[in-house]
C-alpha cells in the first residue's frame, strides 16, 4: 500500500494507515537497494508532475505546431488572393495589418521561431545525444530566449521597414 | 536499452504496425529541410509585407523567391500534415472520431497546400500583372 502510494507520486492516499505523513517514514530499515524505486517508466500526468523547463518546452513544441498549421491556411489564403486579384490582395492585407491581424501574426512569429529553435532540440535527440536532463532544462531555456529576442528583432524590423 | 515487451507479446508480434518508418524518416527529413526555409520565410514576409499587390506579384516572379515559396510551402503542408496525425491519435481514442478527424487532416493539408501552390504558380507564371481570375 505504502508502496503504491510512493510509486503513484501522490500523498493523497486515504487508505494509507498512518495518513499520508507515514510515506515520510517509508523504507527506514531497508537495505539501499530494496528502497530503490524500480526504474520504470512514468507517465508524465500533468497533475503529479512538478513543472520544468522540459517539459514547458515540450507543451510549446506542439502548441506552436498546431499554430503553424493555423499559420499555412493563412498563407494560402494570402496566396490565393494574390492570385485572385488586387481588391482581394488589399483586403487580405489590410485585415493581417488590423489589430486582430497584427496579434495573430505576432503569435505565428514566435511559434515559427520557437518550433524551428526547439526542432532542433529534437532532432538533435532523434541523433540520440543530449539527453541529459540538467542540459535540456538548459537548451529549452535558450529556445525560449531565442524566441522572444528574435521576435522582438523581427517585428522592430518590419516597423523599420514599413512592414507593419 | 531495456526492452520492456514480454517474449510473448514479442512473439505474437504485437505493438508496432510496422510500417511507421518510413512517416518517421519523412517528418524528419522535412524537419531538417524547414530550418533554412522557415528564416527564409520570416525574411520573406518582412521584405513582401511593404510592397503592395504589384510588388508582390513581381516578387513572386523572381525564380529563386518563387522555387524557395514552393518548397518552403510544399514542405510545410506535408510536414504538418504528419504532425497533426500524431496528434490526432495521441488524443483521440473513439474509432469513428478518430478517422473522421485523420480524413479531414488529410484534405486539409493536401486541398490547401496544392492550392497554394497553383496560386503561387499562377501569379509567377502570368505574363501580364492585373489579370484577374
Ligand atoms: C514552418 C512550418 C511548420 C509547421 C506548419 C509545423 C507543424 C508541426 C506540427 C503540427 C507538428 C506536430 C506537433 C506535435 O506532434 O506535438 C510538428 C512536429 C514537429 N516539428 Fe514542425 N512544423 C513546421 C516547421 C518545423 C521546423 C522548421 C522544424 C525544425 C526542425 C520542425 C520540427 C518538428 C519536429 C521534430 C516535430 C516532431 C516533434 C515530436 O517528435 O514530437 N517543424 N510540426
Amino acid at each position: 500500500m505504502r508502496l503504491i502510494a510512493v510509486l503513484s507520486l501522490t500523498p493523497f492516499d486515504a487508505g494509507l494507515k498512518g495518513g499520508w505523513k507515514s510515506i515520510l517514514s517509508w523504507g527506514e530499515g531497508m537495505s539501499d537497494n530494496a528502497r530503490r524505486l524500480p526504474d520504470r517508466p512514468t507517465s508524465p500526468h500533468l497533475t503529479v508532475w512538478r513543472w520544468h523547463a522540459t517539459m514547458l518546452s515540450s507543451i510549446l513544441h506542439r502548441a506552436s505546431g498546431v499554430s503553424l498549421y493555423a499559420g499555412a491556411l493563412i498563407l494560402a489564403a494570402w496566396a490565393i488572393c494574390l492570385a485572385v486579384g488586387p481588391e482581394c490582395y488589399a483586403g487580405y492585407m489590410a485585415l493581417l495589418g488590423g489589430p486582430i491581424g497584427k496579434i495573430v501574426l505576432l503569435g505565428l512569429t514566435a511559434a515559427i521561431f520557437y518550433h524551428t529553435a526547439n526542432g532542433i532540440r529534437h532532432l538533435v535527440w532523434d541523433a540520440g545525444k543530449a539527453f541529459d536532463p540538467k542540459f535540456s532544462d538548459l537548451t529549452a531555456i535558450v529556445v525560449i530566449a531565442f524566441t522572444v529576442a528574435a521576435t522582438a528583432a523581427t517585428w522592430i524590423i518590419a516597423g523599420m521597414t514599413g512592414g507593419l | 536499452m531495456t526492452s520492456y515487451r514480454t517474449p510473448r507479446s514479442r512473439a505474437a508480434g504485437l505493438g508496432s504496425a510496422k510500417h511507421g518508418v518510413s512517416t518517421w524518416i519523412a517528418e524528419r527529413v522535412t524537419s531538417v529541410a524547414l530550418v533554412p526555409l522557415a528564416l527564409w520565410a520570416v525574411f520573406a514576409a518582412l521584405r513582401v509585407a511593404p510592397m503592395g499587390y504589384e510588388g508582390a506579384v513581381a516578387w513572386l516572379h523572381h525564380p529563386l523567391n518563387l522555387t524557395f515559396s514552393l518548397l518552403f510551402a510544399g514542405l510545410s503542408f506535408y510536414h504538418m500534415g504528419m504532425g497533426m496525425a500524431v496528434i490526432i491519435e495521441d488524443y483521440i481514442h473513439r474509432r469513428s472520431t478518430l478517422v473522421t478527424l485523420l480524413l479531414l487532416n488529410a484534405f486539409v493539408w493536401f486541398g490547401f497546400g496544392v492550392a497554394t501552390i497553383v496560386a503561387l504558380l499562377k501569379v509567377a507564371l502570368a505574363t501580364s500583372v492585373g489579370v484577374a481570375l
